[in-house]
């Protein structure tokens, strides 16, 4: 039977559920998305065009400059927002941002998230132990 | 994490509710980095553009400005990186009356802080540099590298609302480039190349943070034959920071703690000419089509502008080329006062002071004036402009003020 649950570092925020969207790519609100209109906007990213509102962001790594920290408050106060982020690493600036916006972050699994989570997969968060788990 | 008297009284409410949310933010931060303490810095570095604030960030700051002084006011030297406006020049530039009205508003409650508007992301260079052993909260990718880098200070990345807490607290969690452990090098390469220009350098750091797998990596760089000045080394930092959210280099006979590294085992990664002109071919365009010629990210110094002043004196920029230069506001008084800004300026080249073009509501700023063909210098700025719909490429500053005289990328 495939493995459900995930074990990561404790994260920030409260349990959720939600939907995967999931890409062996990196993250950085200022550099990678048009938060306008909640999509990836650059277009060497492996989710270009595609919309990151109400999913669970699924990532490898945190990249780029230190903006995020405010952008992920602003746009969950637009209701533009990811609704959670699951990281191989995190870096600083994504975790100072998620502590500031309340959103669920997770990083430091046992394997590479990217890989045992497919989009699409619906995924319970438990950011208080660090675990994830594929619902269906 | 273990807290001190002083802390205990912050989180119990005693010195006022922005500082009691202050440490909080910061014991959620080091639970997650695993910190056990905090420690005390002497001063701050805040990134808080009305981009990046968007409205709910400036109704925050306007919040804690609300409290009392006592309540609000910094306990360490707090200053500003670049703002979203220049209030002297946003018309030129086309930029929406209503970012301004957000600057204005983000100006006003950093001020009731008491936070001190400097506009720059080149505070090493203009301000007060730090010195090696200190502790820093920095927001600034750039300004972080530098100071950790060349000059031995420490800081991790510290984006705005923990750059804000640590102003109020006075301090900041104690773990990542705080720690002697996380400051030494895992990732080592030679360089085999000659670095002509700044535009060299900032590829150099781009070709280098490509190949960084995290914040976590520090690099040590070996075979840099040349003393480098401080605008190569900031130029080198900022695109190695932008590429790969990356916090410390070393160079080996360069910066401070290089020597604190023993020679790396596994084989260095060679980086040689081809590298370089694969990275700038990276950025190649399909035509020869210019927009907008911008020389920031980071700010320019006074010798750079000095340099820029003198490449363009006599020359006019092409009618359908605008030619974009921003610096620190310290620096621009300098710049008036030696004749720098007047040079550029009568070739028709804008002197901005106080912003950073990609922080100044770019995507914005480019619908309205068109601007889609972008050339810089900056290997930084190439790379961030990208997700923000612009076409970058990345020239020397010679090159890229020869195409804007032109009207068009001349190539080499």
């Amino acid at each position: 039977m495939d493995k459900k649950i995930f074990q990561g570092h404790v994260g920030i925020g409260k349990t959720l559920e939600g939907i995967a969207l999931v890409a062996n790519d990196n993250f950085s609100a200022r550099y990678d998305l048009n938060r306008q209109k909640g999509i990836f906007s650059r277009r060497s990213h492996k989710l270009f065009n595609q919309s990151y509102v109400n999913k669970i962001l699924v990532l490898n790594v945190a990249k780029g400059g230190v903006a995020t920290a405010w952008m992920l408050k602003s746009m969950v106060d637009r209701l533009m927002a990811p609704k959670g982020l699951l990281l191989n690493v995190a870096n600083p600036i994504i975790a100072q941002g998620a502590a500031h916006a309340n959103m669920v972050l997770i990083d430091r699994f046992m394997e590479d998230i990217t890989i045992v989570i497919n989009s699409g997969d619906k995924l319970k968060l438990c950011p208080e132990n660090g675990t994830v788990e594929i619902l269906t | 994490m273990e807290l001190n008297d002083f802390e205990l009284e912050i989180q119990s409410g005693k010195h006022g509710e922005p500082r009691r949310l202050a440490i909080e933010h910061q014991i959620q931060i080091g639970r997650f980095f695993d910190a056990k303490k905090l420690i005390e810095i002497s001063q701050v570095h805040i990134m808080a553009d009305t981009e990046a604030l968007g409205l709910s960030g400036i109704q925050f700051l306007e919040n804690i400005s609300n409290h009392s002084e006592n309540e609000r006011k910094v306990l360490v030297p707090t200053i500003t990186d670049p703002r979203g406006a220049d209030f002297n020049s946003y018309k030129r530039i086309k930029q929406n009356k209503n970012f301004i009205d957000m600057e204005l508003r983000t100006v006003n409650a950093f001020k009731k802080l008491s936070v001190m508007m400097t506009d720059t992301c080149i505070n090493y260079q203009v301000f007060m540099p730090p010195v090696l052993g200190e502790n820093l909260a920095f927001g600034d990718t750039g300004s972080s590298i530098y100071a950790n880098s060349v000059l031995g200070a420490r800081t991790n990345f510290e984006g705005g609302p923990s750059a804000l807490a640590a102003s109020l607290t006075g301090r900041t969690p104690m773990y990542g480039l705080h720690l002697d452990s996380k400051r030494l090098a895992n990732k080592s390469f030679k360089v085999s190349l000659e670095l002509n220009n700044l535009s060299d350098w900032g590829a150099l750091g781009g070709i280098i943070g490509k190949q960084m797998s995290s914040y976590w990596d520090i690099p040590i760089i070996y075979g840099i034959n040349q003393k480098p000045t401080s605008d190569q080394l900031k130029h080198f930092g900022a695109a190695l920071a932008s590429f790969g959210s990356t916090p410390m280099f070393h160079i080996d006979g360069i910066t401070p703690e290089a020597y604190l590294n023993n020679k790396i085992s596994s084989a260095n990664k060679i980086v040689d000419g081809t590298d370089l002109k694969n990275f700038y071919n990276s950025f190649l365009p399909d035509s020869d089509k210019l927009d907008v010629v911008v020389f920031s990210a980071p700010q320019l110094s006074l010798d750079e502008m000095r340099v820029l002043s003198e490449i363009i004196d006599g020359r006019k920029i092409h009618p359908d080329v605008s030619l974009i230069v921003c610096t620190a506001p310290s620096i621009k008084v300098l710049c008036d006062k030696n004749n720098i800004t007047q040079k550029i300026e009568r070739s028709g080249g804008i002197v901005l002071e106080g912003v950073c073009f990609y922080n100044m509501h770019a995507r914005e700023i480019g619908e309205a004036n068109g601007w889609k063909r972008l050339m810089s210098n900056s290997a930084k700025i190439v790379n961030i402009l990208g997700g923000y719909g612009y076409e970058t490429i990345l020239s020397s500053m010679e090159k890229c003020i020869d195409s804007a005289c032109k009207g068009k990328i001349i190539h080499g």
